[in-house]
């Protein structure tokens, strides 16, 4: 494919379900240039029939290999599947390494099932900044389910449920007790629960330990009609994957007729356009922020100034005005 | 807002060796690139699969087997069908002279043999990607 060719260019590719074009894109909303925002605006508004999943979890927890196996089965029942796999970016570096198709491979030929890899390239929460418009970018292109796979978390990234239909959290077996189990946090975002690597001994602990906690929650299960299910799978028997495929439709169902679901489609619209928002300040002031605060850096230090103060100093002054637009030379190339 | 370079490292057929892309990988993530690994034992329409949807800017496949000469035309072809041709597809591993020219005659951009220093090959694929331009 031509390297010159403009975004808004991709889009009626994108929609005919060209896999070339679909990355392209894709690498374009990762550029956060200010060129691909037309192209994202269609494609936003073409985009909304796709059922988005999110799974989040600890790393090494499975998420991955669960992944592979849902989108077999997804696939077995007629459906496409779209992935987007995040994967942490070096904080020293930069670079990262993508690896989570290798634990997709079965289905490395399918052309009904397109997976891409993302680095998070800095950003927090779990997620990768181009994520939702990949999202939106294999909706487009007829994907009818996407699954959304953060990196592996802690206990205190939970952005997924703000970006999701449905919300999966895997947990594996042998990380902690029913202590573990009450704190808030991630184990609260989780609309299905899935306990991974069920072929383990000690898995029935962690089962019995959500299940607990889930019944100590007596406002949350009164407020709301949705009864979480905890899944145990695991991918080497093939156990719990059809059961988590049953929860998983049900949720969806759920999520169309509920009006928790289209409350939750309301939270997800107003993450989006804070998220949005957020990225384009960042765009403009990030870089002049971050040059005119490295020579007040030494004051601070020496605590001859504090860091209240030394920022509303600088959000106050000349570094707030509109930059010059960047010349991207796409932009000229109709 | 510069992107990293993005790179696909392949293993293709029964080669099983996989210590050596595994340093490779590592150097560029060093580099600031964001590298994805195939896993071992992919085909080369699997390989191609990948690259397209991953968008990257480079293929290297890494070879200790010896069927260079087998792997590569049927990946360029497929790049090619695809229309996915300026890919820049490099290779890495232990392979005889003649198979080198020969390689780089059908259009693989570079061959790095198993001597070469991580350093070389990052500063490789920077000059093949500035000599290609932005995407």
């Amino acid at each position: 494919m031509s390297r010159a060719v403009a975004s808004v260019a991709l889009v009626d590719r994108v929609q005919a379900g060209e896999p070339a074009a679909i990355a392209r894109l894709i690498s374009r909303a990762e550029s956060g240039a200010a060129e691909v925002h037309e192209a994202l605006a269609r494609i936003y508004k073409l985009a909304g029939a796709a059922h988005v999943i999110g799974l989040t979890g600890v790393p090494g927890s499975g998420k991955s290999t669960l992944v592979g196996k849902l989108t077999e089965k997804l696939r077995a029942k007629g459906a496409k599947v779209g992935i987007v796999a995040i994967d942490p970016s070096s904080p020293y570096s930069g670079g990262a390494i993508l690896g989570d198709r290798i634990r997709m491979s079965d289905m490395a030929n399918d052309p009904g099932v397109y997976i891409r890899s993302m680095a998070t390239r800095g950003a927090t929460g779990g997620m990768a900044r181009a994520a939702l418009d990949a999202v939106d970018i294999l909706d487009v292109a007829g994907f009818d389910t996407v699954i959304l796979e953060t990196v592996g978390v802690g206990q205190d990234e939970v952005e997924i449920v703000r970006a999701s239909h449905t919300t999966i959290v895997v947990s594996a077996p042998g990380l902690g007790d029913e202590i573990q189990a009450i704190k808030a946090g991630i184990l609260e975002i989780a609309d299905i629960h899935v306990v991974s690597k069920c072929d383990r001994s000690d898995a029935n602990r962690t089962l019995i330990d959500l299940k607990q906690m889930l019944t100590l929650g007596l406002r949350a299960a009164a407020k709301s009609a949705w009864q979480l299910p905890v899944v145990g799978t695991s991918t080497v028997s093939g156990q719990g994957i059809d059961e988590l495929i049953v929860a998983i439709e049900q949720h969806r169902r759920f999520g169309l007729e509920s009006e928790a679901g289209q409350q939750r489609r309301l939270a997800i619209a107003q993450f989006r356009l804070r998220k949005t928002a957020d990225n384009l300040l960042l765009d403009r002031f990030g870089a002049a922020i971050a040059r005119a605060s490295a020579p007040l850096a030494a004051k601070l230090m020496r605590r001859e100034a504090d860091p209240y103060s030394l920022a509303n100093e600088l959000l106050n002054s000349s570094l707030l005005r509109e930059p010059d637009h960047e010349q991207d030379p796409r932009s000229k190339i109709a | 807002m510069n992107s990293p370079i993005r790179v696909l490292l392949a293993k293709v057929g029964l080669d099983g060796h996989d210590r050596g892309v595994k340093v490779v990988a590592r150097a560029l993530r060093d580099a600031g690139m964001d590298v994805i690994y195939s896993g071992l034992h992919r085909t080369p329409d699997e390989v191609v699969t990948a690259a397209i949807q991953e968008d990257v800017d480079v293929l290297g496949v890494s070879l200790l087997s010896g069927v260079q000469m087998t792997v590569f035309p049927k990946i360029l072809d497929q790049l090619k069908k695809q229309g996915a041709d300026d890919m820049i597809v490099v290779a890495g591993g232990v392979m005889p002279d003649e198979d080198v020219a020969a390689l780089k005659q059908m259009g693989v951009k570079e061959v790095m043999l198993q001597d070469t220093p991580p350093q070389a090959i990052i500063d490789t694929l920077k000059k093949l990607v500035a000599e290609r331009g932005p995407r």
